[in-house]
């Protein structure tokens, strides 16, 4: 599915002159936010996109008041769960706090949810009843689920029987422990969603982790991923990987070969493509996704499900001074992963400091470097560098791309440690 | 009366000694070096707090160029914040911006060996690559 935004060539000079539509409504006298003397920002969401936004803001401009709203006081990152799941990580490895945040970048963090936005009076409410004002908001609220996509399933079962493990946390508690209690021979289905969804290579990594504990573990156990799409991400690399280091345990279902998931079942762990039943003693079904609920519920979404926005600055293309980065952003063709969403969020907030300066942002440049990993000394890497033109967010032709698939032993060795040194990196870059 | 066995092994003793005396000369002057450029580095360290304007000053008060502010954000996601890694990757900061241009150019072209690298450095212009170097450059005292 192509997501870029096309922009008339008229719209897209336009964009580049103003950067954003309340700069511009700045210039031309109306009481703006961009000249005040107050610079509040207030960050809903202490993910990868909000978090490196709430730490750049501060970093960047020292006069802006920065709060940042986040109900969890740990948060367990996507990336490096599924080396949870192979027994190669613990919970606490993945966990991130604010402390740092708080601390050296004095960004007031406050442990609630947000459940309301009035874009008219430039105010949030969270759950605990405070109402907090703002000059420019940034919503990073991650994914959500479409629960109703699949007949017979729902969040209950997924908090039970059915986990997705897609949102890192109990849930990546909840699939370890049923993985470590299935018998040998047992069967692991994973399901896949559909385009577009949050880590793109992310299914298929689990599988191959997953694989590597079932090996040394469990050897008898198979896996089968019943997928609804005909291809999917680093595809010839990850089979490649599945081939030389797992031979006959990892079976992947395309669309067209009956993948696709009409029904499932958790009382009889049964699920039903357009082929058949299968049945399965692990279901890892990763439900097809939207954008965040408070992106829905503040109006920030389209038909798509998603969140438009002005790629240069990431304001919403439906609300002025509401930003929307990470996965709830619609960003051309740009990955939904944490690292395009700290990228996204560092955008951002450069662009936000301009703004509140009266000035123009710069024309944003932004980067996707993602590792998957198939063996402890075998990864993938797939990289992506991208820039605004009349097509929207697009890829610099030439650049980026798949680590190649005559790679030896040592790169992918190679790889695997710098799938290390990327993890300590992107997380500190953002929370630390 | 002494055996060319023993001249052998007196030989041999000599030339032992010789090159253990070498070896202790030799770790003198690394170790002289070594304090020579700490009190050198002191120097300029010192001299640009006192001087007004100097390296320290200047770098602080010259305006960031916006542009290569937002090339530059996207390296940090890997490198670290200002390019100082905590991991296995590289830093950034500290090094100079000739070499950091000089470097990019190379794993655009292919000359440098990387494993992603390459990848990364054709998504840039020759100018941009620029930009990048002097912004990371600002934190060098090599300029």
């Amino acid at each position: 599915m192509n997501m870029s935004q096309k922009i008339s060539r008229r719209d897209f000079s336009k964009l580049l002159l103003t950067g954003a539509t309340s700069a511009s409504l700045g210039l031309f006298g109306t009481p703006s936010r961009a000249f005040g003397a107050s610079k509040r920002v207030v960050v809903i969401g202490g993910g990868f996109g909000g978090a490196a936004a709430a730490k750049y803001l501060r970093k960047l401009d020292p006069s802006i008041a920065v709060t940042l709203v986040e109900p969890k006081a740990v948060f367990h990152t996507c990336p490096f769960s599924n080396w949870v799941l192979a027994g190669l990580r613990t919970m606490n490895d993945i966990s991130q706090t604010y402390t740092v945040l708080k601390n050296k970048y004095q960004v007031n963090v406050i442990a609630d949810s947000a459940v309301a936005i009035d874009s008219t009076r430039s105010t949030v409410k969270l759950k605990n009843g405070m109402v907090l004002s703002y000059d420019r908001l940034i919503v990073s609220p991650g994914i959500d689920f479409k629960w109703d996509a699949v007949p017979g399933h729902s969040e209950a079962l997924a908090n039970t029987r059915i986990p997705h493990a897609y949102q890192a946390g109990p849930q990546t508690t909840l699939l370890l422990n049923q993985l470590q209690s299935m018998r040998n021979g047992g069967k692991v289905i994973i399901c896949p969603p559909a385009n577009p969804f949050r880590c793109p290579p992310g299914p298929y990594e689990r599988a191959s982790l997953i694989a590597h504990y079932l090996k040394a573990k469990k050897p008898l156990s198979k896996i089968l991923i019943l997928d609804p799409k005909d291809k999917f991400s680093k595809q010839g690399l990850f089979k490649q990987g599945w081939e030389k280091l797992y031979p006959g345990m990892i079976e992947w279902r395309s669309g067209v070969t009956g993948g696709k998931v009409v029904k499932i079942d958790g009382t009889t762990m049964t699920v039903t493509t357009e082929f058949g039943e299968e049945k399965g003693d692990v279901i890892n079904l990763i439900p097809p996704q939207k954008a965040g609920k408070i992106a829905f519920e503040a109006g920030l979404t389209d038909a798509s499900g998603w969140c438009p926005v002005n790629p240069v600055s990431f304001e919403s293309t439906i609300h002025p001074g509401i930003h929307v980065i990470g996965d709830s952003s619609i960003a051309g063709v740009m990955p939904k992963s944490g690292y395009a969403a700290s990228s996204q969020g560092k955008v951002a907030a450069a662009a936000i400091v301009r703004l509140l300066q009266g000035k123009v942002p710069a024309s944003p440049s932004l980067v996707n470097t993602c590792y998957s990993l198939i063996g402890t000394d075998y990864a993938i890497s797939v990289a992506g560098v991208y820039k605004l033109t009349a097509d929207g967010v697009v890829e610099i032709p030439g650049s980026g791309g798949l680590t190649p698939m005559n790679a030896d032993a040592d790169q992918l060795r190679e790889e695997a440690s710098f799938a290390v040194g990327w993890y300590n990196n992107i997380v500190h870059d953002t929370w630390g | 009366m002494f055996s060319s066995r023993f001249y052998t092994l007196v030989y041999i003793s000599r030339t032992v000694r010789f090159f253990i005396s070498f070896i202790h000369f030799n770790k003198e002057i690394l170790f002289m070096a070594a304090n020579l450029r700490l009190w050198l580095t002191a120097c300029v360290l010192s001299a640009a707090a006192i001087i007004p304007g100097g390296a320290a000053s200047a770098a602080g008060s010259s305006e960031v160029n916006p542009r290569g502010l937002v090339l530059s954000l996207s390296c940090s996601s890997c490198h670290g914040t200002d390019g100082k890694s905590v991991g296995l990757i590289p830093s950034i900061y500290g090094k100079s911006t000739s070499y950091i241009e000089s470097a990019m150019l190379a794993f655009k072209s292919g000359a440098r060996y990387s494993t992603v690298m390459s990848r990364h450095a054709k998504g840039y212009t020759d100018a941009e690559i620029r930009l990048i170097a002097e912004y990371f450059g600002r934190f060098s005292r090599n300029k």
